[in-house]
């Protein structure tokens, strides 16, 4: 009896000791597994930051050098914002007025807008309301192509192929042209306009589009009296991306548009939008840090506002839309 | 309804009066107005969709059509020499490789790591919310500004560093790693001038270490131990120094050793593969780290809608089993979304293989002969090759430049492809 009783002491104490060295171990796991998860989640939160920091260094780096642009004596700012003539390059007559790149980049842009907003809208119309299953799973892929192919290769089709058919229909068109790149930007544009448009159609609910048909209206009704309208603020928000993209367009207008900074209307001549002059300096005499290297940040510092401001504006577009019908 | 078709003209002749007061009425009406204008505009639509299905094909086929007879072995290994029959693309395929793996080793952790924050661990309180909600917005905004302004930034904050670290300009960097520094003479043979009595000693170079690219030049003295290249090998040898118009030994074994009295040595360096320095200059590196700028927020976007399409029941389930946030995102959600987020990031890298204007503003357009060595090396990516042929003005180059373009779109397409494939992998699973 005695010996029993002492035995199951015995075993009760190895007992206690195993399971308190399990329960250790445990809270030991326990306690790793909180500073993993601490861990990671910092360096997550780490990541997450990263973008904002992207953001910063972006706006900081643009404005300390653009400051030091206007910080030269040969610049003012009423020239930069007044004048449409850019002549950096000149050695005695420099000018920097922005409006010489913009008027470029609004030409290049207006042509592509024309091009790709009315066939983008169409065509996302025609996916979105009317073609049958086969073809949309035929066009996608087709339109995922076209905008999966890079910019230069876009450049090339402009300046090899596009200038020399638009030479051939009208002589007057010099070998680098506003209409050949606009073309081209038209072109990259348009699968972006196409995509973002269908998403916007897509998403108005389909009871509308019963409605509308159930009242006796044709498709054509229903898709311009009623899911038009309530995937307005999608479409506006789609058109704006597009010419948020097109103004950023870099390779199309260095490789199809010209280098010569001109304030014009006429898409047959050669023009520079900020893009290109970006790409003019980077691809010359880089190391030459005169006024002429700053007025790149200037430029880049503009190109960069305005294109901000278009998809900001074009998100909070969206974003409204959403809302509606959520 | 949509499928009615056009009123027939001719029959209108044969039309009884009640039925031409019919058609009145239902024209009236404007039924078939409206009938004819949705068939109008399918017709249209059906026309300018098939725009997009016109312009790709011209465009492939004018590009393979200038493209495909240039294709060659030496398109694919050679250098870009200045004659266009021998030009080749190797260094810029290589570049791409290089700058596009390291750029995919930096950008997917981030960029699925910040997916992973937003989507996986939504804060509770109002301040974390509104900093949460900042970091999506700024995403978004992040995704529309243009490449080349990226291009822009990667030029000051990478190749430059703010010029914290000593300027460019004299091409020197303050910190470095693994460079090897040697002064270069050469012998008394390969001077034109000098070689007067040592026609029949052959040209050699000779190799003295320098401590520190900052040194003064190295001063040959007679006896002095110096590397000379033999093959791939460095071999010491001992050189002599003899004033030029003086008497020259006879023996041209010990002529080809012998440098002039005044000879002044130029400074190279040999630079290991694990070479870097500060700033990273024109290197890979820097050219990673801005495609990385470019790419990482079409990685999160796409990161975080493949995580939204996980059923909210798996983590559910999963945290009920007691498994904390991470535990849940390591074994439940990222495998669930693996496919998605894999596709996602195929089709960013397609993205960054083709982007040329903030590799064009970062790297400037360089002759480079030779595949990168190490992360500092310059380099030309394939993209911007082709912009560098298309640019010139000869015709035979804007061919070699469409051959680039073809070895590009199979590249290109390619990815594409491996990512459609997966997408319909999953779709397939999911269901």
């Amino acid at each position: 009896m005695n010996r029993d009783v002492a035995e199951s002491k015995a075993s009760s104490t190895t007992l206690d000791a195993r399971a308190s060295e399990l329960l250790s171990r445990g809270r030991k796991d326990l306690a790793i597994t909180r500073i993993k998860e601490i861990v990671i989640y910092v360096a997550l939160i780490a990541c997450g930051f990263f973008s904002l920091l992207i953001t910063v260094s972006i706006i900081g780096v643009l404005l300390t050098e653009t400051l030091r642009f206007f910080r030269f004596d040969e610049v003012t700012l009423s020239n930069f914002l007044g004048s449409a003539e850019w002549t950096p390059l000149l050695g005695e007559t420099k000018s920097f007025g922005i409006w010489g790149l913009i008027s470029g980049t609004l030409l290049v842009t207006g042509i592509a807008m024309a091009f790709a907003l009315p066939l983008g809208l169409v065509t996302a119309i025609y996916l979105s309301e009317y073609a049958p299953r086969k073809v949309r799973d035929l066009l996608k892929p087709i339109l995922e192509v076209l905008a999966g192919i890079p910019t230069v290769v876009y450049g090339f089709f402009a300046l090899m192929t596009i200038t020399p058919f638009l030479q051939w229909l009208h002589g007057g068109f010099n070998v680098y042209n506003a209409m050949s790149a606009g073309l081209a930007v038209g072109i990259l544009c348009f699968p972006t306009v196409c995509s973002l448009a269908e998403d916007a159609l897509q998403s108005v609910p389909k009871s509308l589009r019963d409605g509308a048909l159930g009242l006796g209206g044709t498709r054509f009704d229903a898709t311009i009296k009623v899911i038009l309208p309530a995937a307005l603020s999608g479409i506006i928000s789609a058109f704006l991306l597009a010419v948020a993209r097109a103004i950023g367009e870099t390779m199309i207008v260095a490789l199809a548009a010209g280098s010569r900074p001109q304030a014009t209307i006429d898409p047959r001549d050669e023009i520079q939008t900020m893009t290109g002059f970006m790409v003019q300096m980077a691809g010359g005499d880089v190391s030459n840090f005169g006024t002429e290297y700053f007025s790149m940040y200037a430029v880049a510092f503009t190109l960069f506002l305005i294109t901000l401001s278009l998809t900001m504006l074009g998100n909070v577009v969206r974003r409204r839309y959403r809302e509606t019908y959520e | 309804m949509s499928e009615a078709t056009p009123p027939d003209d001719r029959m209108e002749l044969q039309e009884d009066p009640g039925q031409q007061d019919q058609r009145q009425q239902r024209r009236l009406r404007g039924s078939d107005g409206r009938m004819l204008l949705d068939q109008y505009f399918r017709v249209a639509c059906i026309g300018i969709a098939g725009i997009s299905v016109v312009i790709l094909a011209f465009l492939l086929g004018s590009i393979i059509y200038q493209g495909v007879p240039s294709l060659s072995w030496t398109l694919l290994s050679g250098t870009p020499e200045p004659e266009p029959s021998e030009a080749g693309a190797w260094p810029a395929i290589a570049g791409t490789i290089w700058v596009c793996t390291i750029c995919a080793l930096i950008t997917l952790p981030i960029g699925i790591g910040t997916a992973v924050l937003i989507e996986e661990f939504k804060p509770r309180n109002r301040l974390a919310n509104r900093i949460f909600s900042a970091i999506q917005l700024n995403i978004s905004n992040l995704a529309g500004v243009p490449s080349v302004v990226y291009g822009i930034l990667g030029l000051t904050a990478f190749v430059s560093m703010f010029g914290l670290f000593g300027s460019l300009k004299g091409g020197e960097s303050s910190l470095e790693i693994g460079a090897v520094y040697y002064d270069q003479f050469t012998n008394l043979a390969s001077d034109p001038f000098l070689s007067m009595g040592a026609e029949n000693a052959r040209e050699r170079y000779f190799l003295a270490p320098v401590a520190s690219p900052s040194d003064p030049p190295t001063v040959a003295t007679s006896g002095m131990e110096m590397f000379e290249y033999q093959g791939d090998q460095k071999v010491p040898v001992k050189i002599s120094v003899f004033d030029p118009f003086g008497d020259l030994p006879s023996d041209p074994e010990e002529l080809s050793l012998a440098i002039a009295a005044d000879t002044i040595p130029g400074r190279i360096s040999e630079k290991s593969w694990y070479y870097f320095s500060l700033p990273f200059g024109r290197g890979v590196l820097a050219g990673s780290l801005t495609l990385m700028l470019v790419i990482l927020p079409v990685i999160i976007i796409s990161s975080q809608e493949a995580l939204r399409s996980v059923p909210s029941s798996l983590r559910d389930g999963a945290r009920g089993l007691g498994a904390t946030p991470w535990q849940v995102v390591w074994n439940i959600t990222l495998p669930a979304a693996a496919p998605g987020i894999l596709t996602g990031s195929i089709l960013a890298m397609s993205r960054a293989i083709g982007e040329t204007a903030p590799i064009l503003i970062i790297a400037g357009i360089v002759y480079i002969r030779n595949a990168p060595q190490h992360l500092m090396d310059s380099y030309t990516v394939l993209p911007l090759q082709i912009y560098n042929w298309t640019s010139r003005p000869q015709e035979e180059f804007h061919a070699i430049a469409a051959a680039g373009i073809v070895v590009l779109l199979v590249i290109l397409l390619s990815f594409n492809a491996i990512a459609v494939i997966l997408r319909q992998r999953m779709q397939n699973k999911v269901r």
